[in-house]
């Protein structure tokens, strides 16, 4: 693969990841646990957008067609999304969506912190500021984890449940597409092997203090990565997308 | 207009243009804006946003096109960068006490990897200056700030994060 074909892809898929947890996340809006805890991802939805216009702003202009951030986010198709499934899935009940965002934290941040190394400035521009944001996302859902694993019988049930539930997700997040590899190749993309074990360190030290169990590896899904998605993102795109579909070209 | 503009003229006009979230607080002050260029093509002014999200961005870029147009300055341009990224500590002093007399508690020093990480800062209240607070929440009213507690005076307050 061409290296700025590999080079949109995957700050495509940078973009299409924290755009579409941000929308998810978004989802708790007005209907949170608590008032807090509605601000809190209110807030971390907002930190994701923001990533996400500068990742397909980027992307945009890498490709050269002219599309901006916005033609990126709400005139592509579901199979044109290059998102991983794990950031799509519902966010079900609040261990489900603490469960699934400390995943994919403690994935997103070594991630970015690898990323303000790359000698794409762009890409490092793009990293060195959400890798503060990532710190900041990763600590508040490590910490709800804990509070729901060494919670209740309840709410450690749930957490477990989630866990469970959301582990076949999680290989996508380590497994390169041809894009990637190109990148990885070209030292512009951390080897998202030593990702991994900064993920695996988390996860092991966060899920022990949470009292939950790892889950054993089993199969994983894959394919959000090459545009083939669950049921679920297409629900998502018909909300997110609706006011420019419905009145193409709108400004404010 | 008759003396020749210079950088300064710019940066003084500029110091009408306040935070839209924190309206006592210049963009100047809260290190959001980094430079001001004259080049040929008029006024260069480059800003940085302090999250990666920030929605009042676009408020300060039309902000400051309006200040300078109403300073009779046609051609403006402002440019948005992202790197060197913003950090709490380009908030200078008088930014630093404005916002603690408008009831927001400044960022503790340094936005090293430390507070980031989460070592518990020191965070005098707002409103009685004790030390006696503790955090609420990580996420206040706005992305940049965190929710805190007075256990003297028993008042809510935001505290500016560290970044
Ligand atoms: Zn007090």
């Amino acid at each position: 693969m061409e290296r700025s074909e590999a080079l949109f892809r995957t700050v495509l898929r940078l973009g299409d990841n924290s755009l579409v947890l941000g929308h998810r996340l978004s989802e708790w809006c007005g209907h949170g646990p608590q008032l807090e805890e509605d601000i809190a991802q209110a807030n971390i939805a907002l930190d994701l957008l923001g990533q996400a216009r500068n990742y397909l702003t980027y992307a945009g202009e890498i490709e050269g067609k002219g599309r901006t951030e916005d033609d990126l986010a709400y005139l592509r198709t579901e199979r044109q999304f290059l998102n991983v499934k794990l950031a799509e899935l519902p966010k079900g009940d609040y261990a489900h969506t603490i469960a699934r965002s400390f995943l994919f934290d403690a994935f997103h941040l070594p991630l970015q912190q690898a990323l303000t190394k790359s000698p794409d400035e762009r890409l490092a521009g793009i990293a060195g500021k959400a890798v503060k944001e990532a710190t900041y996302h990763l600590r508040h859902s490590s910490e709800w984890l804990v509070r729901f694993g060494d919670g209740t019988e309840e709410s450690h049930r749930r957490a477990q449940a989630a866990i469970d539930g959301l582990w076949m997700y999680t290989g996508e997040l380590f497994a390169p597409d041809e894009a990637e590899r190109t990148l990885i190749e070209a030292g512009i993309l951390p080897d998202l092997a030593s990702i991994k074990a900064e993920w695996d360190a988390t996860v092991a030290r966060v899920l022990a203090e949470a009292t939950l169990v790892r889950p054993a590896d089993g199969w994983m899904a894959r394919g959000g990565k090459d545009g083939q998605h669950t049921e679920h993102l297409g629900f998502l795109l018909a909300e997110l997308q609706y006011l420019p579909r419905a009145f193409p070209g709108a400004q404010w | 207009m008759s003396a020749p503009l210079t950088p300064q003229d710019v940066l003084d006009l500029l110091e009408q243009v306040k935070d839209p979230e924190v309206p006592v607080i210049s963009v100047r002050e809260l290190g959001v804006l980094r430079d001001v260029q004259l080049t040929a093509d008029g006024v260069e002014v480059t800003i940085t946003p302090t999250y990666s999200g920030c929605p009042a961005m676009d408020v300060m870029r039309t902000e400051i096109e309006r200040t300078l147009h109403a300073a009779g300055i046609d051609r403006v341009t402002v440019k948005q960068v992202l790197s060197p990224p913003w950090t709490t500590d380009w908030i200078s002093a008088s930014g630093r006490a404005k916002l603690e007399g408008y009831g927001i508690a400044p960022p503790p020093h340094s936005a090293d990897i430390r507070a980031l990480k989460g070592a518990a800062p020191v965070v005098k209240c707002p409103h009685c200056g004790s030390t006696r607070t503790e955090m609420i929440s990580a996420f206040g009213s706005t992305a940049c700030k965190a929710l805190y507690k007075c256990t003297d005076c028993l008042e809510p307050f935001d505290l500016f994060k560290c970044l």
